[in-house]
């Protein structure tokens, strides 16, 4: 199945990470779209905690780790950080992103995390995302000018 | 005085407390370690999007997540039970800690034995707010996890201001959609 040769602990550790990642946003109240919105109106301001607190463990392990050891057990991928390159079109979709999490007070992980705590009102945002997600790779597939059936072999 | 009175003030800019929220984050940091520690990959919630779209469309745009996607679909559904796990525990009264705080917007509805939570933001709000984020996060490289909590995380310059983009409309938005009086 797995396309390429992959260690057999590799997709039972991603999903106790997920496993982690979502009831953290669930015991914090970002799965609740009405608390990303009372922040965002600086009625309370309790989700820095939860960026900050998030960004200060990623930080110290991200920069820690490359102390002791240089690559991943279950990849043998080398640690390295998470840079993009900043151009045009960060401050373009993140003004984009910026606009859709002020409407609606959702974001990605967040709306997964929201639909596990029984908030099936949630899946139209989910179903949103998917459409503007297929809307942007429609359009910048055809500007790339490559719509040409991808050649991989199944 | 004027130090009861900054307490006071402070306290109002977090009325519900800050307990839920830092432990609540520091899972969310947690969860990214745990894969970071084992694989080396800085795992964000957004790319998903995309990757899923490959089991279903031709487009290059899509097909190039082709490597990455049963593993998006297994974190993805982990959100889903990790969040599912922490209803049937904390937001149903079965596990209670000093640290828990109980939802206080929204709807809570119990549901045989459970207490499930559902939002009152409308439905076009969430939807239309959606395909904005779809579109936003891809051609921006990021979300709040990926940009947020690993690209932070990582010193990096790209996603330090696609955070504060973000941030800072997210912030004027809300703002304006409050003072137009569409709430909850």
């Amino acid at each position: 199945m797995a396309e390429h040769d992959q260690h057999p602990l590799f997709l039972p550790l991603v999903f106790v990470g997920g496993l982690i990642f979502g009831f953290g946003l669930g015991f914090s109240h970002m799965a609740q779209p009405e608390v990303v919105l009372n922040f965002l109106q600086f009625d309370d301001l309790g989700l820095l905690f939860v960026m900050f607190g998030a960004a200060v463990v990623t930080g110290i392990t991200f920069f820690g780790i490359r102390q002791f050891r240089t690559t991943a057990p279950l990849t043998g991928a080398t640690y390295g950080r998470r840079l993009k390159t900043l151009d045009r079109n960060v401050v373009l979709g993140g003004g984009i992103f910026g606009v859709g999490w002020g409407l609606s007070g959702i974001c990605p992980g967040a709306a997964y995390a929201s639909l596990g705590v029984g908030n099936v009102v949630i899946l139209y945002g989910i179903a949103g995302m998917f459409v503007g997600a297929y809307l942007q790779g429609y359009w910048r597939s055809a500007r790339a000018g490559s719509e040409s059936p991808a050649t991989a072999a199944d | 005085m004027s130090t009861a009175l900054t307490v006071a003030s402070v306290a109002e800019l977090f009325p519900n407390g800050i307990s839920h929220y830092t432990v609540g984050g520091l899972l969310v940091g947690l969860g990214v370690v745990v894969i970071y520690l084992g694989t080396a990959i800085p795992a964000g919630a957004s790319t998903f999007l995309e990757s899923t779209l490959s089991y279903a469309s031709n487009l290059s745009r899509f097909q190039q997540y082709r490597p990455s996607r049963d593993w998006r679909v297994v974190f993805t559904l982990g959100i889903v039970l990790g969040a599912a796990i922490y209803a049937v525990t904390f937001q149903s009264g079965l596990v209670s800690s000093g640290l828990h705080q109980q939802a206080t917007t929204g709807e809570l509805r119990e549901v045989g034995g459970l207490t499930i939570w559902l939002t009152e933001v409308q439905p076009w709000r969430l939807f239309l707010g959606g395909v904005l984020i779809g579109i936003g996060t891809r051609l921006g490289k990021g979300c709040t996890s990926g940009h947020g909590v690993c690209g932070v995380g990582s010193a990096s310059r790209a996603s330090f201001v696609g955070v504060a983009t973000f941030l800072l409309v997210a912030i004027g938005v809300a703002q304006l959609v409050q003072a137009l009086g569409v709430n909850l």
